[in-house]
């Protein structure tokens, strides 16, 4: 179900888009006057997110990335999705350091990262069909409120 | 992304100014390989002062060049000035096994302080 403050944007899997995500990421959660560190782990988490498709969900061809935001209470929500060629094995890329593109000296730590700066991270990925990462931050509003 | 790169003796000091992402990663690796082909380079050093944005695309880039560093006779490779989300991704990812880390700038307030 569509909320009134949902915002989604598509764009397409290239690689300067990573700024651009990571912008929409930051005004999106500027309404809920977060922290900076705060800021700093959802624009940290949505880049990793769209740069994973980037390299990963489209290989050899340019598709489409879309981002979901929404929120609920102080829960704030981003959805990554793409119609690409899928995750084979979830468990062993959510692995630290494991990454099938050595040869790109990618670290295989994005899904870590993701981890690390998110509250909740859910990958749902079916081969050749896409993949969706779900990632939730809860923003301290009552921060927000002490300081109102 | 910007990158200023002074060699001095043996040391390579590479500053980074912007935000370094997937996107910039392969510029700046090339870049910095192609200094490094001097092989009279041992010390290389990243100072990321100015970076303001980095996610583990940087960590590919930064990781890579260690470890060449490593199999030089006693090369190695030193971050300066890393903060805030910069310096949280860089302690997550395990990098400072392999890097060392200074901070340029207390060492030269320290030196200040004494001075007076």
């Amino acid at each position: 179900m569509q909320y009134a403050d949902d915002v989604t944007i598509t764009f397409a899997s290239l690689s300067k888009n990573e700024l651009l995500a990571r912008s929409f990421a930051a005004a999106y959660a500027a309404q809920f006057d977060p922290t900076v560190r705060e800021l700093e782990d959802i624009k940290t988490a949505i880049s990793e997110a769209v740069t994973n498709v980037v390299v990963h969900a489209y290989p050899d061809r340019i598709g489409q990335v879309e981002l979901h935001f929404s929120s609920q209470g102080d829960v704030l929500t981003m959805e990554v999705t793409d119609r690409g060629v899928g995750i084979s094995d979830i468990q062993a890329a959510r692995e630290p350091m494991f990454t099938t593109k050595p040869e790109q000296e990618r670290s295989g730590l994005g899904f870590t990262v993701m981890e690390a700066f998110m509250d909740e991270l859910c990958i749902s990925s079916v081969s050749n069909e896409g993949t969706t990462v779900t990632m939730r931050k809860r923003i301290d509003q009552k921060r927000s409120m002490d300081m109102a | 992304m910007e990158m200023r790169a002074v060699i001095s003796r043996n040391m390579l000091h590479i500053a980074l100014l912007g935000e370094l992402d997937h996107h910039c990663a392969s510029g700046i690796r090339d870049k910095i390989d192609t200094l490094l082909c001097d092989p009279s380079i041992k010390k290389l050093v990243f100072d990321l002062k100015d970076v303001t944005f980095m996610d583990s695309s940087g960590i590919g880039v930064i990781l890579a060049r260690a470890a060449a560093m490593k199999r030089r006779k006693g090369g190695r490779t030193v971050i300066v000035n890393a903060q805030g989300q910069i310096e949280r991704v860089l302690r997550l990812s395990g990098v400072y096994t392999l890097v060392e880390r200074e901070d340029e700038e207390s060492e030269a307030r320290g030196c200040s302080m004494r001075m007076m």
